[in-house]
């Protein structure tokens, strides 16, 4: 167990090596030179030079990337040549809760909605709810998202006007007016995951129902919906987790279009901006970010299997 | 039941259509979701003749007009004709899905292939460049590679296929390994057939399903990247026909000429669920795992 622990560590560490000499290789690819870009158009062989030992881009690469790393975990991510802004600050403080409240709100919308489809898929197998929810399944999963939005803030948010149709308030700040925003954004990201839920949950279930043990527990009389819910569906969660935790790179592209359409200043938003104003250093903080987000979620993955399936638990 | 299909000997052509053609035969909604791509090939094959305008073409007299008999489909901002917008943006579309995910696959089997048949050093140095392309979800990698190459048609296909390298080196190593230690690998080695005939006729045919399988998954997929790159406004430039685009132009003018955006947008998700339908219909048909119903 110890020795697992320790391999998947040291696993997770090299991995978050590799994402961090990746993010670094981004900025010495990025075109341009960033001591003219940050000298201007009028400079001098002497200002140059200068500027290029301060940077420490006169060092070897390896010495480079090695000050870089060391400035990256102290939390020292430069700063914004357009805003000014500190970098570490804008991309953590602000662009990361706005993506991760979007992403949790859509995933509950969806676990919502389409687990409880799956659900019905499965107990009125071959019925019209089955190919009602088959059809929303690869209907929500095929449908792109931006133009989802789109439609969506036609619809509800000029045409009905039920909805806020653009920008953001923090439900940290404001609950219920940040909830009121965030509904069509979420709504938009999460039809993306409602029809994978659904027909996770909806294939996994019609397995399991099959099991002796499901026939033992309608045998001994055990109500329908208990045999549903609780046996049932205990072994429904181990491929519903798998699946949410594969397709999170589906759900970080669905979030990079919804923040542009809805106009939200997520990571999403952060890092188109930063592209199509040429500023590397942002966009490289968002790629270090998502990737570090994303090993961390797989990380997270595979220590909730050890929770949901005991037999994993004593090994 | 695979191996009973490899030990009898038919011909090539028949071999073909019992492996390749009648389970996807069989697959219904996959054979709906081929004819659906079926028509929108057509289109881009012939987008030069049944188009009305050209594809580019300005015209301010005219712009934002619903459908009319002068323009099928009306117009966007710049007076652009929307049907022949529309025909030459699928040609687009499916030109940089199918070119993307060629060359990520081409690339990606290239290195699993070299990783999982030489070991060692260079197996692991591979796998650690494969696992730094797959801790990234694609979208962001392809926004980087595009902030590297810069934009345009041709860099989409690259970043977009740099984007896939990924999947498709990890898929073949893991395949490469299973097959590997097979005792008719060893046999044929045993034989004194040569390291490159080995992987042409032994170890690539058993790895090919899986990896075309995947193949076809990835084309929705680089097309939903495409005209989502292009969206953002980091992908094709204007004035180029690209769905993408022109969802990102009719945007602005959703209340009073909806169809600018709904146009591409219906064309992208009517395109995207078609590909789906075939993409899960191999992979039910060709996949052992969930062959359960054969």
């Amino acid at each position: 167990m110890f020795q697992a622990a320790s391999a998947k560590l040291a696993q997770t560490l090299l991995v978050l090596l590799i994402v961090s000499a990746a993010s670094f290789a981004f900025l010495k690819l990025a075109p341009g030179d960033p001591v003219s870009i940050m000298l201007g158009s009028d400079y001098s062989k002497a200002s140059y030079d200068q500027l290029t030992h301060e940077l420490g881009l006169d060092q070897p690469v390896v010495f480079q990337y090695g000050n870089w790393l060391a400035d990256f975990v102290r939390g020292d991510w430069g700063t914004s040549y357009i805003t000014n802004q500190d970098i570490f600050e804008l991309a953590v403080m602000q662009a990361l809760p706005v993506t991760l409240t979007l992403a949790a709100l859509s995933l509950l919308i969806a676990l919502v909605i389409g687990i409880p489809t799956g659900v019905l898929a499965a107990l009125y197998r071959n019925s019209w709810v089955d190919v009602l929810a088959t059809t929303l399944a690869i209907g929500g999963n095929a449908f792109p998202s931006f133009y989802l939005g789109i439609l969506l803030i036609w619809i509800f948010g000029v045409d009905l006007g039920w909805f806020p149709a653009l920008g953001f308030v923090a439900p940290w700040e404001d609950f219920w007016q940040g909830l009121w925003h965030l509904t069509l954004p979420a709504i938009t990201l999460g039809a993306w995951y409602v029809g994978l839920i659904a027909r996770i949950t909806r294939s996994s279930l019609l397995e399991v129902l099959g099991q002796p043990y499901i026939q033992a527990a309608r045998a001994r009389g055990e109500p329908g919906w208990r045999v549903v819910w609780v046996h049932g569906m205990r072994n429904v969660l181990m491929p519903l987790v798998t699946v949410i935790g594969l397709q999170l790179g589906g759900m970080l592209r669905g979030a990079v279009m919804t923040e542009v359409v809805f106009a939200l200043p997520g990571l999403g938003m952060m890092v188109t901006t930063a592209v199509l104003n040429r500023e590397y250093i942002v966009v490289q903080a968002g790629i270090m970010l998502t990737g570090l987000l994303f090993v961390a979620v797989n990380l997270a993955v595979d220590q909730t299997y050890q929770f949901l399936d005991p037999r994993l638990r004593r090994r | 039941m695979q191996d009973a299909l490899n030990i009898t000997p038919v011909s090539g052509a028949s071999q073909w259509k019992r492996r390749f053609l009648q389970p996807l035969l069989r697959q219904h909604s996959a054979m709906v979701g081929l004819a659906i791509i079926a028509v929108y090939v057509i289109a881009a094959l012939f987008a030069p003749w049944l188009a009305t305008h050209d594809p580019a073409a300005q015209d301010l007299e005219a712009a934002l007009q619903g459908p009319s008999a002068a323009h099928w489909l009306g117009t966007d901002s710049y007076g652009q004709d929307l049907y022949s917008r529309l025909l030459y943006g699928a040609q687009l579309a499916l030109i940089i899905g199918f070119a993307s995910v060629a060359l990520g696959l081409v690339a990606g089997v290239a290195i699993g292939l070299t990783a999982g048949l030489m070991g060692g050093r260079t197996e692991w140095v591979l796998m650690r460049i494969v696992d730094g392309l797959l801790a990234f979800p694609e979208l962001i990698l392809a926004m980087a590679f595009m902030a590297v190459l810069g934009l345009g048609t041709e860099n989409v296909v690259y970043a977009l296929a740099l984007s896939f390298v990924g999947p498709f080196a990890r898929m073949t190593r893991g395949d490469v390994l299973q097959v590997k230690n097979q005792p008719y690998i060893e046999a044929a080695r045993l034989m004194g057939v040569s390291t490159a005939a080995v992987i042409w006729r032994h170890v690539l045919p058993n790895v090919v399903s899986p990896i075309l399988v995947q193949a076809g998954m990835r084309v929705s997929i680089a097309i939903l990247l495409e005209s989502g790159l292009s969206f953002l406004g980091i992908g094709v430039v204007p004035p180029t026909p690209d769905w993408g685009l022109m969802i990102a132009e009719g945007r602005a003018f959703i209340t009073m000429a909806p169809w600018i955006s709904g146009v591409p947008g219906v064309a992208l998700a009517v395109l995207l669920v078609a590909l789906n339908l075939l993409g899960d219909g191999l992979r039910d048909a060709f996949d052992p795992t969930t062959q359960k119903d054969a």
